[in-house]
C-alpha cells in the first residue's frame, strides 16, 4: 500500500449543491480511487458526484495563520448589508 | 470497548500551573470545548494516546468481520446473506474511516497494521471468541453491535476532530446493524422449532459476559481514564456505559423470551438500575494477553490476506503506471 497515493474525496449530494470534503481513500490510481470512494462513501445514496484529488496537491493555511488571514474582516463591519440604516418607508431591500 | 485499556504514558495528571504555555493553551481548548485539528499543536501524548485508541479502534473493525464471514456462506436465505454482507462491508468501510482518521496524527497505515499482525497492537477482545451457530450473527449485532453503539455514541463528542467526524459516520450506519441483529433473533424465537430457540439462548449465554467486557476494566483498574477524560478522548467511565448498557438491553432480552447467564442481575429501584454480578476479569485479561479462543486464528487470517492480496497491490501500481505512461507518450 505504500506506494498507493492518498486521495481527499468529494461528494455532492445533489444536484444543485457544493462538493464536501468527506475524507480520503488509498488506490493506485485515480480511477481507481473514485472506484474505493464510490464504496466507502456512497454506500447509501450519499452522493450523485464524487471528485478524487491527490492529497499532496492540496496547500492548506495553518491555524498558526488564522488571526493575519481572517482578522481583518472584523473591522470591516460596512461589509455587512445589516450596517446600512434606512428608514422604514423604503421597505424591504 | 473497542479500544481497551490504552495506554496515556502518563502517570499523573498535570495541573495548569504545571504546564508549559502551550501545554495550557491545549487544555484550556479542550476545557472549551473546541476541536482540535490535525495540524493544530498538540502534546506528544496525546497525539500517541490517540494513535494507539483509533488505530485499536480500526483493527477491531477490520478483525470484526472475521466471526461474520465464518456464516456468510451458511447464511438460512439469500435475503440474510446479503444483509450480512452488506453488515461485514459496513465494518470494513468503519475500519478505513478510523485509518484515515488516524493518518491526520502522522501514523503510517502499514506501520499500525504490522503492529497488528506482529500480536503488538491490540483489538477488542469480544473478537476472539468463536461464532457457533447462526444465532451467534444475531446475538453479535443485538449485543456487540449494541455495546459499540452506546461507546461509540459518546465518542462522536471526543476532542479530535477526525475521530469525532469518523464516528458520527459510523454511529448513523451502526444502528442498521444491530436492528438486522435483533431481528434474526427475534424471528428464530417466535417462528423458530425448539432446536432453533435453544440456538439463541445458547448464543446470549456465550456471549452476553464478553459483550459487557467489551468496556473495558472497572473504572478503580483503568490507570488510563484520567488522562484520557482530562483530554476528552474519552468522555464516560467504562462503568457508566457498561451500566448504560445492561439497562436498555434487559427489557430487549425479555422481550426475546430469555434469560441472561446472571442469577444476580435483577432491576434495582432504588439506583434506577439494574444490578448484576462479578464478572470475570482474569478471562478478559487472559483474551487480551492472545490467549483467547480465536487470537490465534484471528491473527493468522488476517497475516494470511495481506499477504495473498501482495500481487493485486502489486498489480494495480504497476497498471496505473503503464496507464500513466500511455497517457504521456
Amino acid at each position: 500500500m505504500s506506494e498507493w497515493t492518498l486521495f481527499e474525496v468529494f461528494v455532492r449530494s445533489k444536484h444543485g449543491l457544493n462538493h464536501k470534503h468527506v475524507g480520503s481513500v488509498h488506490a493506485a490510481d485515480a480511477v481507481m480511487a473514485i472506484e474505493h470512494a464510490r464504496e466507502l462513501y456512497t454506500r447509501r445514496n450519499e452522493g450523485v458526484s464524487l471528485w478524487v484529488v491527490p492529497s499532496a496537491l492540496i496547500t492548506a493555511s495553518s491555524p498558526d495563520e488564522k488571526d493575519p488571514l481572517f482578522d481583518p474582516a472584523e473591522d470591516k463591519v460596512y461589509r455587512h448589508a445589516s450596517f446600512y440604516e434606512l428608514p422604514a418607508e423604503v421597505g424591504h431591500m | 470497548m473497542y479500544a481497551q485499556l490504552v495506554e496515556t504514558g502518563v502517570k499523573r495528571l498535570k495541573t495548569l500551573e504545571e504546564m508549559s504555555e502551550q501545554e495550557r493553551a491545549f487544555q484550556e481548548k479542550i476545557d472549551a470545548e473546541i476541536k482540535i485539528e490535525p495540524k493544530n499543536w498538540m502534546p506528544d501524548a496525546y497525539r500517541q494516546t490517540l494513535i494507539r485508541q483509533i488505530s485499536q479502534h480500526a483493527h477491531s473493525e477490520i478483525v470484526g468481520m472475521l466471526p461474520e464471514g465464518n456464516w456468510v456462506t451458511r447464511a438460512p436465505s439469500l435475503k440474510r446473506k446479503l444483509q450480512l454482507m452488506a453488515k461485514i462491508q459496513d465494518e470494513a468501510g468503519h475500519g478505513l474511516y478510523l485509518y484515515s482518521a488516524m493518518e491526520t496524527l502522522g501514523a503510517d497505515r502499514d506501520e499500525e497494521v504490522a503492529k497488528l499482525h506482529s500480536g503488538k497492537a491490540k483489538y477488542s477482545s469480544i473478537f476472539n471468541y468463536p461464532t457457533l451457530n447462526w444465532a451467534d450473527m444475531g446475538a453479535v449485532g443485538w449485543l456487540v453491535d449494541g455495546a459499540a453503539i452506546v461507546n461509540q455514541v459518546v465518542l462522536q463528542r471526543t476532542s479530535y476532530g477526525p475521530y469525532s467526524r469518523a464516528m458520527i459516520r459510523i454511529c448513523k450506519e451502526e444502528s442498521f446493524h444491530q436492528r438486522q441483529g435483533y431481528e434474526i433473533l427475534l424471528t428464530m424465537m417466535r417462528h423458530g422449532t425448539q432446536a432453533q430457540k435453544d440456538m439463541v439462548q445458547d448464543a446470549i449465554n456465550r456471549l452476553w459476559w464478553p459483550a459487557l467486557m467489551m468496556f473495558g476494566p472497572s473504572d478503580e483498574h483503568s490507570p488510563n481514564s484520567a488522562q484520557s477524560m482530562a483530554w476528552k478522548i474519552k468522555r464516560q467511565s467504562n462503568d457508566e456505559l457498561r451500566q448504560r448498557f445492561i439497562d436498555q438491553t434487559v427489557p430487549q432480552l425479555e422481550l426475546l423470551g430469555c434469560t441472561a447467564p446472571d442469577p444476580e442481575l435483577k432491576w434495582n429501584a432504588e439506583r434506577g438500575h439494574y444490578d448484576f454480578g462479578a464478572i470475570q476479569w482474569e478471562e478478559f485479561y487472559e483474551v487480551l494477553k492472545g490467549n483467547g479462543p480465536c487470537n490465534q486464528e484471528r491473527l493468522a487470517t488476517r497475516r494470511k490476506a495481506i499477504e495473498d492480496g501482495a500481487w493485486v497491490r502489486a498489480a494495480a501500481v504497476a497498471h496505473a503506471r503503464k496507464k500513466h505512461n500511455k497517457n504521456a507518450a
